[in-house]
């Protein structure tokens, strides 16, 4: 056999750990070049001043008082998915499924609102709304959980497709409650009455919402990181063999965490129906489902990491909209720009995690201890 | 000192109160806000997008544009900061946005808000919350015409017989504007080949590119030999296209993308209503609560005549039709043209007031036609007549 072997151009290993201003001078660096390539793409492909469309930007987002409530509430509804979703995400669960679990969750919460009143006053329709949702949110998740902990099914793809039978149950159910007949839209569900309808705190429409969300954001940072549970969790999601060995029922844990998991995506629905929308329709839930994945892992996991990168992602779309608007746009391009910048934002953390050694000049051959 | 201020502050009472007394006859400047369900990929918006910025340009009214607004609370949240923008006349283009553009309406008496194609202005009786529609059906029955000559001219070449001549419709939802305009249509096709008869099949979806398309795969293969259709994505004209099955389109034309088949188009012209509401806006003239365009006011169009797909003299045909049509002597919803079960309409509740009680209160039909749109400008026809069979039922 030939022994000759080849270094090639170059090759890819992992860092050490690197110290906190090494990590954000990556980090701003990343930041700064992907502002640069927007701003070169905005003047290519549309001709437009990119500091007024960065400005555009910044005040799709913070332009008026109300619109940064917009935002808060924005921030709040995409951070309640992407909570919910962490959990399962520690314990290396890819739960795909947040949108369907809450949109299962809104459905239920929307069934109580159009079949309780008459029946039960306002109040214990409301304590009706939140136990339904949650339950039903927990329930979605743990039809996959129990098929991944009795039969180690493939959770992703099994909680991916339930998306699909929740977003078709809502179809059908946005069918059975139209108003007015025929057109496959329920309106606004006691618009009259408001019964269901979530209290809203002085005249501050989102305010319930983002404290309730507020309080899931700091709880689920104790959950995870100081109680038995959370303990557990991270156990498993690093080795079930040590999880097994140090006497952890995993099956438990999975199941367990799915169901927590499910119930938050469930509390994500019924704050949009209840306290929001007032109203149910296939796309209440607004990719969140989806989107939340991309949080949790831009924040590693971290609730409190969270609360920064859903802001990033909502920030975009917010100023996506507004150029869309101030500049006669399309929307898609502020999703190119969106895509952009969290190119360069992963592109940094890979930076942070790998370094890349280029071949020196004049070893192309020889060394073959790669 | 104190006096001073007073004194001050009095004659900056009394000019401020002044003011509005000099200027009044001024007319308002116009900033209009539009916000629309989708962007101009889907058929239905484009048709609002190019309409808005047509009336606009033409008044020379400064604008903003909304596209992707779901129908939620971020309906509501888009109005209330088009009206942080300093707009004052408000449009929205799509049915479920009427509840949150509503609540919009309420909380800010002062702007002007329009909807199309809702159903509940005349019933909240908002000073400032109005609905519009077009009479789309006069538009849907030159559809027909163009669809009854392309049938003649295949039965007269012996490319079907006269008990073939079956045409096909892809519907959105089962609702009365849907139900108004496939009959309609299918009405204009029995006006010129009276052996027609007709299928339809729903989507339950507004905008569902494969759906449509299948829904057209299952009305060719059940022997239907012409289509139209009534949702807002290309996925049935490009099936028609790709079997040589000619259409009739809505919205707008498809004469590029389908050159081989596509006869005609039917469309709401949204720029002459928006004009006139604006208009009303400058000179503080009220919005009555229901506007109905018709052919009349431009508001119902047809697309250019693809002579490559249509049947000969289709062109003057339609345009003998329309003139009927405009002068009132020839009636879509004529009693006389029509059954249903079997027995000749003389007088039908429909629920024009919609109070979500879903009960018709209205009688709809008198000197013998059924008087659409004229009771509210959204439609309300909802029977199904005999000659069309609904596959999914």
């Amino acid at each position: 056999m030939n022994s000759k072997t080849r270094t090639p151009l170059f090759h890819v290993s992992k860092r050490g750990l690197m110290p906190w201003y090494k990590t954000w001078a990556i980090r701003g660096l990343g930041l700064l070049l992907a502002v640069i390539a927007c701003g070169l793409i905005t003047t290519l492909v549309t001709g437009q001043n990119p500091l007024q469309v960065y400005a555009a930007i910044f005040n799709g987002s913070f332009g008026s008082p109300r619109k940064i409530w917009v935002l808060l509430q924005n921030i709040a509804m995409l951070l309640c998915v992407s909570l919910a979703v962490t959990p399962a995400f520690r314990m290396r669960c890819w739960n795909l499924g947040g949108e369907g679990q809450a949109l299962i969750g809104g459905l239920a919460a929307a069934a109580c609102m159009i079949l309780l009143p008459g029946r039960l006053p306002n109040w214990a329709v409301i304590a009706c709304m939140c136990v339904a949702s949650l339950a039903a949110g927990a329930l979605w998740a743990a039809i996959p959980a129990i098929f991944k902990a009795k039969w180690n099914t493939n959770e992703t793809l099994f909680t991916l497709m339930m998306n699909y039978v929740a977003t078709q149950l809502v179809a059908f159910y946005c069918v059975v409650w139209e108003s007015p007949k025929g057109s496959g839209t329920i309106g606004v569900i006691n618009s009259k009455t408001e019964i269901g309808w979530f209290p809203q705190i002085g005249s501050y429409k989102y305010l319930l919402n983002i404290l309730i969300v507020a309080a899931v954001c700091i709880l689920m940072y104790v959950y995870l990181n100081y109680s038995k549970h959370g303990y557990e969790i991270a156990v498993v999601g690093e080795s079930e063999r040590t999880a097994r060995y140090v006497g952890i029922k995993v099956e438990r844990v999975i199941v367990r965490t799915m169901l927590l998991s499910g119930a938050l995506c469930g509390l994500a629905g019924l704050l949009l129906v209840g306290s929001t929308n007032h109203t149910l329709t296939t796309t209440i839930v607004d990719g969140r489902g989806f989107t939340a994945v991309m949080v949790s892992w831009l924040a590693k996991f971290n609730p409190i990491w969270m609360i920064l990168t859903s802001f990033l992602l909502v920030f975009l779309g917010r100023g996506a909209g507004e150029i869309a608007t101030k500049f006669g746009l399309n929307r898609s391009f502020g999703d190119i720009l969106t895509g952009v910048i969290l190119f360069f934002i992963i592109g940094s953390e890979f930076f942070i995690n790998y370094q890349i050694h280029f071949r020196k000049s004049g070893e192309r051959e020889g060394k073959g201890s790669v | 000192m104190k006096k001073i201020i007073a004194l001050a502050l009095a004659l900056v009472m009394a000019f401020a109160l002044a003011c509005p007394t000099v200027f009044a006859d001024d007319a308002v400047t116009v900033k209009a806000g539009f916000i629309f369900l989708h962007d101009e990929n889907s058929t239905y918006d484009l048709n609002f997008i190019n309409a808005a910025k047509e009336a606009c340009e033409k008044l020379g009214i400064e604008y903003l544009l909304k596209t992707g607004i779901p129908e939620g609370q971020e309906c509501y949240d888009a109005a209330a900061e088009l009206v942080d923008e300093g707009c004052n006349f408000i449009f929205a283009d799509s049915f479920g946005h009427e509840p949150f553009l509503i609540q919009a309406a309420k909380e800010f008496p002062e702007v002007q808000f329009c909807h199309a194609t809702g159903t509940q202005a005349h019933t909240v009786e908002l000073p400032n919350y109005h609905n519009a529609f077009a009479s789309i059906y006069e538009g849907r029955f030159l559809g027909g015409v163009a669809a009854g000559l392309k049938l003649n001219e295949m039965i007269e070449s012996g490319a079907i017989t006269a008990d073939q001549a079956k045409v096909g419709y892809v519907g959105a939802f089962p609702y009365a504007e849907v139900v108004s305009g496939f009959t309609s249509f299918f009405l204009g096709v029995r006006y010129i080949c009276p052996e027609a008869t007709m299928e339809v099949t729903f989507t339950n979806s507004w905008y569902d590119p494969t759906l449509e398309k299948e829904g057209a795969i299952k009305l060719i293969s059940n022997g239907c030999v012409l289509i139209s259709e009534h949702a807002d994505s290309m996925g049935a004209p490009t099936e028609c296209e790709a079997n040589g099955i000619p259409f009739v389109f809505y919205n707008g034309s498809a004469a590029d993308a389908c050159p081989n088949t596509f006869i005609v188009a039917s469309r709401i012209n949204w720029a002459p209503y928006m004009e006139f509401a604006m208009n009303c806006v400058a000179n503080g003239e009220e919005i009555p609560y229901d506007w109905t365009g018709t052919i009349a006011t431009d508001s119902v169009m047809m697309t250019e005549v693809n002579e490559q797909a249509a049947a000969a003299g289709t062109v003057e045909k339609l345009e003998e039709v329309k003139a009927a049509l405009a002068s009132g002597e020839l009636k879509v919803f004529d009693t006389a043209t029509f059954t249903v079960n079997g027995e000749t309409l003389t007088e039908y509740l429909a629920d024009v007031d919609d109070m979500g009680d879903f009960v018709p209160e209205t009688n709809v039909i008198a000197d013998g036609y059924f008087h659409e749109s004229e009771y509210r400008s959204a439609p309300y026809f909802d029977l199904f007549i005999d000659g069309i069979t609904n596959i999914d039922a």
